[in-house]
């Protein structure tokens, strides 16, 4: 029997795994500090989760282990090699779209450190569409080779004018890179949506990140093998779904940014809603999200990633500086946060810093297993500055609930009538009940949510381009449709369960045919 | 002066402001005009009167959707093509490059083009802010006929286009867009030194320059903001409600501010065509149209364009005075409220608020 599902996340500060059973239950948690090379927490969480998930099933007749069918694996490997520049591959960047955007050439505002690290070269050749689907220019395959036989390279990056609806430059390109140079393409067309430069800064991090991919790979394989554990593994992604490995290896850039998305996922899924409002209470600061349908919110913005400016779809996520560890004065509180000495620090641990953490417990929010808070706050509010600080920490409580408050309105964009779900270290501190929604839960294990949402999560694919609008419509989006099922079942998705989570019709203006933006995102449970 | 690498996020952020909502997003042309400074040097700045009388100013603007041209961006040599043609028809080459649309996108992306060309950028624009039509220029307000368009593509094609008069000039360039792939590069009006004076509105690229300084690193940006562009400060608050619709090419709708802290209990719509056009409270116009509204983040002071309104952003509307150009008697014909649409006699908005 392989019920069992083992969900890892690696995050800042800690590296958290979960175990849940055939019925979706949490049986076995675990968390441990993420060490610098990743690999290192990841392996220590692992065992950490395993040795729990054997002590409670210490009454089975098998060995536990092999029961776990599937582990998911959502990591920060990606982002931190482009942050840090470590183990990236030297891409060949190619545009196709000559003559036409030769005014802004590839790269141009990139990190000059990132960019020296990632660039093997660029070129803009002849190439790409209109937005009527018409070429730009014929293929240039001769000025295609003369660039690739003069790069040395370990990857290409190939973005096309127009490609998300016109994709046959790309595909040419592919092919001819395959079969004569035989270094790995990435194609824009599979990375990002309309926008030029924004789809290719990603298509060229994708490229950067194949040895990456290949080292998260390895890593979990041995982590898994050394520890006995035959099962299937998956990485999350950005949007709160799975990968399998080798779609993984293809798509690495998508495995940036799945922290949050798994923490909105756990959060709905712990407590049992669908939409919902999730607050998740750090010890400096707190991050808000929105569910809709059990998916996150995106974000409509542009998202940076070490500096380069992408049009990846990330969920819509607000931070505020507050949390447990921020600081409380007479006239107000924060943005300072004493951070992770917050168990020197703070007045119920003795320390001589009010804050958040001390706000709180004088008002009574106190989480359950405190121990001795209320005491030695006591303590501290005993000598003569007492009224003063015990001023201070009222005022400060009020203010806070107020960003809280006014956070929560930003997201909920006038709507009151969903519950919040509050998770992470902090969220004792918040009010019991929040202006701007129905109800506060507090779900239990929401201290490993995000380890939960890697566990639950579906795979998923996504189509963005632009079809005619006139008669042809129904057609077209019923071929985007499919299209993106079939990008589901590739990124790992049981063919009999996929189905269409998303779907967004923009009409375009100035154009010689009317023509609307699709958008179309399918989603679906693991294939067994 | 000359116009250099560091002016250009400075330039973007004043043009933003400028742009009252519209004018396309200044992020593709602030690219190209530092990807241009770099290799073909800076580029000069001069007033009117350092050009010769019979020196040729053209005013270039990209036209077309918006979408395409986050796609489809400009080729280096399309403005090349415009200034052979202008050559080939006036047997001269222009002397400057001026925006014809300081407010937006089209208040940048010239540094690029004149940068590509080797030559100065004149400190005018055709409009002091951005609008949604080609004859809303101040050429056109001045009087000057509008028998000259020239438009160049991707592709490499050039089009002139001698048009009988403005309302053929926006229907044939519209239709050459449209094949052009919407997106084109144009110059109309091209005009000499001499007939410039009056016809255009000098020193827009240095307010928008210190418009976009006036906020670095500023205390207080909003206040910073505000004494720079001589603006009353509408309202301060939150949006909570964007209606938007698409009609005929433009989006239209209206924003809600309500006022937070000192305003609160105030309300405040916005009517939008593309640019923020008339601000009403309590029944009460504020502000309209030529004079130029544009909403703020309160904490920044960045100018918030009308596609990116969106429930519960902390604003700030700002208002101030048009060009006065705009409020005579053709120029509020066309470019004040009844060309938009609404049925209302303009009234300077110096008059409309006392704070």
């Amino acid at each position: 029997m392989t019920d069992l599902r083992l969900g890892i996340d690696v995050g800042g500060t800690n590296t958290d795994a979960v175990v849940l059973d055939g019925e979706g239950r949490v049986i076995a948690k675990a968390k441990r500090p993420t060490t610098p090379d990743v690999t290192g927490g990841l392996r220590a969480a692992l065992d950490a989760v395993l040795t729990e998930l054997e002590r409670t099933d210490a009454h089975g007749e098998e060995d536990v282990r092999v029961r776990i069918g599937r582990v998911m694996l959502g990591t920060t490997h990606a982002t931190n090699a482009i942050l840090e520049r470590r183990g990236l591959g030297r891409v060949a960047v190619l545009r196709l779209g000559a003559p036409a955007t030769t005014s802004v050439p590839p790269l141009g505002d990139w990190p000059a450190g990132l960019r020296a690290a990632v660039s093997a070269g660029e070129a803009i050749v002849p190439g790409g569409h209109y937005v009527d689907g018409r070429e730009i220019a014929p293929l240039g395959l001769d000025a295609i080779r003369r660039f690739l036989d003069g790069v040395k390279a370990d990857a290409v990056a190939v973005t096309g004018v127009f490609s998300p609806a016109s994709d046959e430059h790309e595909r040419r390109v592919e092919e001819l890179v395959r079969a004569e140079y035989g270094v790995p393409v990435s194609v824009s067309r599979e990375i990002g949506s309309l926008g030029l430069l924004e789809r290719e800064n990603a298509t060229v991090l994708n490229a950067a990140l194949y040895g990456v991919a290949a080292h998260v790979t390895d890593a979990l394989a041995t982590a898994l093998a050394e520890r006995g554990l035959g099962a299937r593994p998956y990485l999350a992604q950005n949007d709160g779904t799975l990968m399998t490995l080798e779609h993984a290896a293809r798509l690495p850039v998508s495995t940036i940014g799945s922290g949050p998305a798994n923490s909105l996922r756990g959060a709905a899924y712990l407590s049992g809603v669908d939409d919902a409002i999730v607050v998740d209470v750090g010890g400096t600061s707190t991050d808000l999200g929105v569910l809709v349908g059990g998916f996150p919110r995106e974000s409509a913005a542009a998202v940076e990633i070490g500096g380069v400016l992408t049009n990846f779809r990330m969920p819509d996520i607000l931070a505020i500086a507050l949390g447990g560890g921020t600081v409380a004065r007479a006239n107000g509180i924060g943005p300072d946060s004493v951070g992770y000495r917050i168990a020197q620090e703070a007045l119920v641990f003795g320390g001589s810093t009010p804050t958040l953490t001390d706000a709180a417990t004088a008002a009574g929010r106190i989480p359950h297993d405190a121990e001795g808070w209320r005491e030695r706050l006591r303590d501290a509010l005993s000598d003569a500055n007492a009224r003063t600080i015990a001023g201070a920490l009222e005022s400060a409580l009020a203010r806070a609930d107020e960003m809280i408050a006014d956070a929560v309105d930003r997201m909920a964009l006038g709507r009151a009538d969903r519950p919040l779900v509050v998770v992470g270290g902090g969220a004792f501190v918040l009010p019991a009940r929040i202006p701007g929604a129905s109800r506060v839960i507090r779900p239990e294990h929401a201290e490993v949510a995000n380890a939960v949402g890697a566990a639950i999560a579906l795979a998923s694919g996504r189509v963005d381009t632009i079809l005619p609008a006139g008669e042809n419509r129904t057609d077209a989006i019923e071929r985007a449709k499919e299209e993106a099922r079939a990008r589901a079942v590739a990124a790992g998705a049981d063919p009999t369960g996929v189905e269409v989570v998303d779907l967004l019709e923009v009409p375009l203006s100035y154009l010689s045919e009317p023509a609307v933006r699709v958008h179309v995102k399918a989603a679906g449970p693991l294939a067994g | 002066m000359n116009i250099d690498v560091n002016d250009i996020p400075a330039l973007a952020r004043g043009c933003a402001v400028l742009g009252t909502g519209g004018g396309g997003d200044v992020r593709t042309g602030s690219l190209a005009a530092m990807r241009a400074i770099r290799e073909y040097g800076e580029v000069p700045l001069v007033k009117l009167a350092d050009l010769a009388e019979d020196a040729l100013v053209v005013p270039l603007s990209g036209i077309g959707a918006p979408t395409v041209s986050h796609e489809m961006i400009h080729g280096e040599d399309e403005p090349a093509r415009i200034a052979e043609e202008v050559e080939r028809i006036f047997g001269r080459p222009p002397a400057a490059i001026m925006s014809s649309e300081i407010g937006g996108s089209n208040g940048v992306a010239p540094v690029a083009w004149a940068a590509q060309l080797g030559l100065p950028l004149l400190d005018a624009d055709g409009m002091g802010r951005a609008f949604p039509e080609v004859q809303m220029v101040s050429m056109y307000v001045a009087g000057l006929p509008a028998d000259l368009v020239i438009m160049s593509d991707v592709a490499g094609n050039v089009v002139t286009i001698r048009p009988v008069d403005g309302l053929w000039s926006e229907r044939l360039a519209r239709a050459v867009c449209v094949a052009a792939g919407s997106h084109a590069l144009m110059a109309d009006y091209v005009l000499t030194a001499a007939r410039a004076g009056g016809a255009v509105i000098e020193g827009t690229v240095t307010r928008a320059l210190e418009i976009g300084r006036s906020t670095e690193g500023a205390a207080d940006p909003l206040a910073a903001l505000r004494e720079r562009l001589g603006a009353s400060r509408l309202v301060t608050g939150k949006l909570t409600d964007v209606e938007r619709r698409t009609t005929g090419g433009f989006v239209r709708g209206t924003a809600v501010i309500e006022g937070t802290g000192d305003d609160r209990g105030r309300r405040l719509s916005l009517e939008l065509q593309n640019e923020n056009l008339v601000a009403v409270e309590d029944g009460r116009v504020r502000a309209m149209v030529p004079d130029l509204i544009t909403v703020v983040d309160t904490e920044t002071a960045a100018a918030v364009q009308t596609e990116s309104l969106r429930y519960g952003q902390r604003v700030t509307v700002l208002a101030w005075p048009c060009d006065p150009l705009w409020r005579t008697r053709k120029g509020l014909e066309t470019a004040g409220p009844r060309a938009f649409g609404y049925d209302l006699d303009y009234v300077p908005v110096e008059e409309l608020t006392h704070d």
